[in-house]
């Protein structure tokens, strides 16, 4: 596609599971376009190059940095954000253990470490603290020191874990 | 109220100390969070972009914003004649003739220092509009050593005040010269402590609009106090208080006292809102906030004690010099004299000797941050312990323990006035050793070392003042102006309950939280007092001062929600119940201290008579007339409340600077690996005393928040600047902070002395670990080493130096051959270079001279212009890493001595930052008709480019400066001079950057 700098394209994606649209010019950030155009201001911007991974939303499922994507980049795919985690019913598991835990103060962070850890949880069922620590070191936080962050990981990963056992047995016994 | 001072009752639900969960953290976590950037604004809101200096010291000449006022979208330049227009400098807190405008207006004295804003329709159209604003600068001589700095001969922040200390002042308590003159012994210590900040996540917003038919100002901002600073404000804008309303939005992403300096901005944006005629919105970014937002204020430090032959120190002398960057920005000096009373920390010193400066450098201004003053206090005090114990062949545990004030013995009235208000240091000690197994600690030690391992233990004593003192500030002042100025002191706290026509309750506090859970807090308070559910308490925290309680000391600082504010919701709270109880009472004709309140209902101890709260609270609205005589109806109370401890200093300057002291002990036991320099925190043990805690939840909160930042301080963190004042830490990759991987979690202990002094027994206790972790860890580091001088950040690269291990050589072929290393620091650049030219000097020298030449061979010239003899004015667009910048330069070639050696000089400037350099250039004639050219060359950049890009500059200037004289071959004829295999990748780099 070719567009003068100043232009502003349609750009349509799926984000948290509904079809939405909005204008872009080509250099808008991702995160400014869900901000401030599509109103989901759940992802918030910390640096802006990259380093801090407050704005780290899921897009086709992996954690990226909504500061270092264009919104044009996002044009037909799947993007989900903090948004996407709790209903009217109430809050995911992930999101009660980081209130259990004390995982956040001022939550300006939580929303892109949720979304990381979202998909960390989907990848590793059975992580290590070391690997836990590992993931969260892709942001920053100022206000917690991280320890209820990993508690919470390692707490919902169990669960995750034990919930899934009747389910591979069911699996099991249907074979 | 003050003579009111009740002591809370064992309440019927214990809410009071209990660990709730966070009544703010559902909406945080489904991100329904409220913040300044996510408000809506109204339509037709302009959104602004801040252009800054390049140069940490300059005079202003021009300012040219035409061009920027001819592009699409942009709709209004503030600048500095607005400025003086409209406004006038900040007031500060001493008396000296220099001015501080919310823009510059003839000089710029920091790099990142404002000096003009763009209001356009769009963010990224302000941003565009700033790379076409002409300043012509004439720089300065800088003073970026505070050491340097104090000197006569140092260049001149402010030239009126004739020196660059802005504020001197000597203390003098006991007997002092006495006691070092009888002393056995005396150790004494220097120690410098670094710039740094706690860098919330979320940066500066303000929104603002100006009212032309009232002339008052509407802002809403993320600031977080102190509300004194909205007297500051009014000051600059020339207004009455009333005509700033300034506003808070529901959720602020963190401050940790950072959020003070955002008050110039409101200023400004007011400004700008009134220049552009419609609404203005800034949001400041990361760049932005580590270059020019504030800073931790970086201090020297000649401390001495006169000691007993037992370790018993009975003196302390301090000689300190705080570096408060390039203008007094309130509410410093506040730095010093936030600990003042209590420079003596845990010990009972009774003679004390103080010479506190204030010195001004080209440096980002300073101000709050987690700890004020702590660190800087502590580091001294805490290091210097440890070389009393080390020089007198003690045990530093016994030199600590020797010297704590004793228990008993409190209310304490420290030597330099701070009314120590409760705690048991002693038992407080022994508690830490024993639950945090310092004994394993000591195996481990020894263990280690018996393996030739770098093992250490670091040990810290700290108060934890919290509360301030608003009359504090004034010790900067002598008696005699303080006599002059009126006295200042105390700290009012203020709360609001309101009882809606259901029963429903609705609590407001004017403490402006940035995360810490303060709505949780007051919701535990009135859950307790008027026995109702906490999940039904609506609290709001937003501030407005055009219709909420507040007053000076409102705000989020000084750890004085749990003592102070939490302290005046419980005191509303009562106001309520005691409104309540007489009406209940009176209805049913029984005594008002029967009436109890419990479970959402009202009843009368030892009857059946009972009815639902809500009925009860309800009728002040629905049914004023069965109300008693006495009773007014509606219910609405605010609790306004200072503590009577805290008066102003005195005529001999003692100073009770807060109201508050919890008492801290720590240790930690460190590894430093003797190959790599890292240091490995094994265990970290923090035992406080903060009083009664409200929710220990969040007292652990606070502990391991202030701890990771602590932490922080000690091995990474520092904002650094070159000679040439440029500021080198603009990025999250340059100024790096602590990650999940590198923040252990701590051991931590309690101990609870109840205040006497707060209506709930609680202090404060956000900000110890920010004073006490740092030197705990350089005590651990310097144990380890056996080293007297430690500075912080300790990172791997300095602990390698300090251990003596070289840095190997560098790989051959890699790098820097045939460059020599940059002298002078910062981001001055030298080296030398050759290359090999066809054609005799006199042709090279010729060839050079010519304008098309230069332009052709100039990287990235897009236009020359002849402007003098042998001086054009030059368009260049210049591109290091993923930096581009488009540079508005004058290049001249003078000193020419044909055909054997002339200069070639260049300066510019652009919205990237500023560069200049020269390369002295040399012909000789070689075999083969042939000249070969040498050049010594010397760059310096500044501005956004060497904050953002300084560890890629050295090798990029080598790159560009060698591409001029690639093409002068290439352009003679001849092939390019032969490059080795990196060179040449470098400059195939180069090339791409240059076309995208």
């Amino acid at each position: 596609m070719h567009a003068r700098a100043d232009q502003r394209i349609r750009v349509t994606l799926t984000l948290n599971g509904r079809e939405r649209s909005g204008y872009a010019e080509p250099r808008t950030q991702l995160c400014d376009f869900l901000r401030h155009e599509l109103g989901a201001t759940g992802t918030h911007v910390g640096c802006e190059h990259g380093v801090c991974g407050a704005c780290t939303v899921r897009v086709d499922g992996r954690a990226s940095r909504s500061c270092l994507m264009l919104a044009v980049q996002a044009e037909g795919r799947r993007l989900d954000t903090v948004e996407s985690l709790a209903g009217e019913e109430g809050l995911s598991d992930l999101q009660q253990a980081f209130r259990r835990h004390h995982a956040l103060q001022c939550g300006f962070c939580t929303a892109g470490i949720l979304m990381s850890c979202e998909e960390f949880l989907d990848r590793v069922a059975d992580p290590s603290e070391a690997q836990v620590r590992d993931m969260l070191s892709g942001h920053l936080c100022r206000c917690t020191g991280y320890t209820g962050m990993v508690q919470a990981v390692l707490e919902v990963a169990r669960t995750r874990r034990e919930a899934a056992v009747p389910d591979s047995q069911q699996e099991n016994n249907d074979v | 109220m003050n003579a009111f001072k009740p002591t809370i009752q064992e309440g019927q639900s214990g809410r009071i100390g209990r660990r709730e969960q966070r009544v703010e953290d559902d909406a945080l976590l489904r991100g329904h969070g409220r913040y300044a950037d996510d408000l809506a604004v109204a339509p037709g809101t302009l959104h602004a972009a801040v252009l800054r200096s390049p140069h940490a010291h300059a005079r202003l000449v021009a300012l040219d914003a035409a061009a920027a006022l001819a592009m699409p979208g942009v709709h209004a330049v503030l600048t500095g004649e607005d400025v003086k227009r409209w406004a006038q400098p900040f007031p500060v807190g001493v008396r000296q003739p220099m001015e501080h405008w919310c823009l510059a207006v003839d000089k710029v004295r920091y790099v990142g220092e404002p000096v003009a804003v763009v209001m356009a329709e769009s963010r990224y159209l302000a941003e565009d509009a700033l790379d076409v604003i002409r300043v012509d600068y004439e720089t300065l001589a800088v003073a970026v050593d505070a050491e340097i700095a104090i000197e006569s001969d140092a260049p001149l922040l402010h030239e009126a005040v004739g020196s660059n200390i802005v504020s001197e002042r000597h203390f003098r308590y006991g007997d002092p010269e006495r006691a070092f003159a009888e002393a056995e012994r005396r150790v004494a210590l220097k120690v410098r402590v670094p710039r740094s900040s706690c860098t919330p996540m979320e940066c500066y917003v303000v929104i603002a609009d100006y009212d032309v038919s009232s002339g008052s100002y509407d802002v809403l901002s993320n600031f977080q106090g102190p509300y004194a600073l909205h007297s500051v404000m009014t000051r600059a804008l020339k207004v009455p208080g009333n005509r700033l309303r300034l506003r808070t939005p529901p959720d602020s992403g963190g401050s940790f006292g950072i959020k003070q300096g955002v008050f110039p901005y409101v200023v400004m944006m007011g400004l700008a809102a009134r220049k552009a005629g419609a609404p203005v919105k800034w949001v400041e970014d990361r760049l932005e906030h580590l270059q020019g937002a504030s800073s931790s204020t970086n201090r020297v430090t000649e401390i001495e004690a006169a000691v007993t032959a037992d370790g018993r120190v009975t003196a302390l002398r301090w000689d300190q010099i705080d570096d408060c960057g390039a203008y007094l920005r309130a509410p410093e000096p506040a730095t010093f004299y936030r600990m003042h009373g209590n420079l003596t920390g845990a010990y009972a010193i009774r003679h004390l000797a103080v010479r506190n400066r204030v010195v001004l450098t080209n440096k980002t201004p300073s101000g709050l941050n987690r700890g004020f003053g702590g660190p800087q206090v502590y580091f001294a005090l805490e290091r210097l312990m440890q070389r009393i114990a080390i020089e007198l062949d003690l045990e530093p545990l016994d030199v600590i323990r020797r010297n704590l004030i004793p228990a008993g013995s409190f209310p304490y009235r420290a030597a330099a006035g701070a009314l120590l208000d409760s705690g048991d240091y002693p038992a407080a000690v022994e508690q830490g050793i024993r639950e945090g197994g310092l004994d394993e600690l000591l195996a481990r030690r020894e263990n280690a070392r018996r393996e030739g391992r770098l093992y250490g233990i670091g040990y810290t004593v700290a108060v934890e003042p919290s509360i301030s003192n608003m009359g504090y500030i004034t010790t900067a002042m002598t008696p005699e102006e303080r006599r002059k100025a009126g006295p200042k002191n105390g700290a009012v706290s203020t709360a609001t309950i309101s009882i809606g026509p259901l029963g429903d309750i609705t609590a407001h506090v004017s403490s402006t939280p940035q995360g810490q859970g303060h709505r949780t807090v007051v919701a535990q308070v009135i859950a307790e007092v008027l026995g109702v559910p906490l999940e039904s308490i609506s609290v709001n925290v937003e501030l407005d001062t055009g219709k909420d309680a507040w007053s000076i000391a409102s705000g989020n600082y000084s750890s004085r929600f749990s003592g102070a504010v939490a302290g005046a919701v419980y005191l509303a709270a009562l106001k309520v119940r005691e409104r309540l109880a007489g009406i209940a009472a009176a209805q049913w004709d029984v005594d008002v201290e029967r009436v109890r309140f419990a479970a959402s209902r009202v009843l009368v101890e030892d009857s059946e008579l009972s009815m639902p709260f809500a009925r009860l609270a309800g009728a002040t609205h629905w049914a004023p007339g069965t109300l008693p005589d006495n009773e007014p109806g509606g219910l609405r109370e605010t609790a306004f409340w200072s503590p009577p401890e805290l008066a102003a200093p005195d005529d001999s300057d003692l100073i009770n600077s807060s109201l508050c002291y919890g008492f801290i002990f720590d240790y930690c036991g460190v590894e430093i690996d003797r190959i790599t320099g890292k240091l490995h925190l094994d265990r970290y043990v923090t035992l406080h005393d903060a009083g009664r805690m409200l929710n220990p939840d969040l007292v652990d909160g606070q502990v391991r928040g202030a701890f990771a930042q602590g932490l922080g301080a000690a091995l990474m963190e520092e904002f650094a600047y070159g000679d040439d004042g440029s500021f080198q830490s603009g990025t999250f990759a340059d100024y790096l902070v602590p990650t999940a991987v590198e923040v252990p979690e701590p051991v931590i202990l309690h101990m609870e002395t109840p205040s006497p002094f707060t209506p709930l027994g609680a202090k404060g206790v956000g900000e110890g670990n920010n004073m006490s972790t740092p030197v705990c860890v350089a005590n651990a580091a310097a144990d380890a080493l056996g080293l007297k001088d430690i500075e912080l950040p300790l990172t791997p690269a300095k602990l390698r130096t300090l251990i003596g291990i070289e840095e190997p050589p560098r790989p051959e072929g890699v790098g820097e051959e045939g460059v020599q290393p940059a002298s002078g620091g910062g981001s001055r650049l030298t080296a030398s270079d050759s290359v090999e030219l066809p054609g005799d000097p006199q042709t090279v020298f010729d060839t050079l001279l010519d304008p098309e030449t230069l332009q052709a061979i100039i990287p990235g010239c897009h236009a020359l212009e002849l402007t003098g003899n042998n001086a054009y004015r030059a368009d260049v667009t210049v591109g290091v890493g993923m930096i581009r910048a488009r540079f508005d330069a004058r290049v001249a070639l003078s000193e020419l001595v044909p055909p054997h050696s002339l200069q070639l000089s260049g300066a510019g400037t652009s919205a990237m930052g500023s560069a200049e350099g020269s390369a002295r250039i040399r012909l000789t004639e070689i075999e083969g008709g042939r000249t070969r050219l040498d050049y010594d060359y010397d760059a310096a950049v500044g501005g956004k480019v060497a904050s953002v890009g300084g560890r890629m500059l050295q090798s990029a200037s080598r790159m560009i400066i060698g591409q001029i004289f690639a093409r002068l071959a290439q352009r003679m004829g001849g092939a390019a001079p032969r490059l080795s295999l990196w060179q040449r990748f470098k400059v195939l780099f180069a090339g791409r950057g240059g076309r995208s």
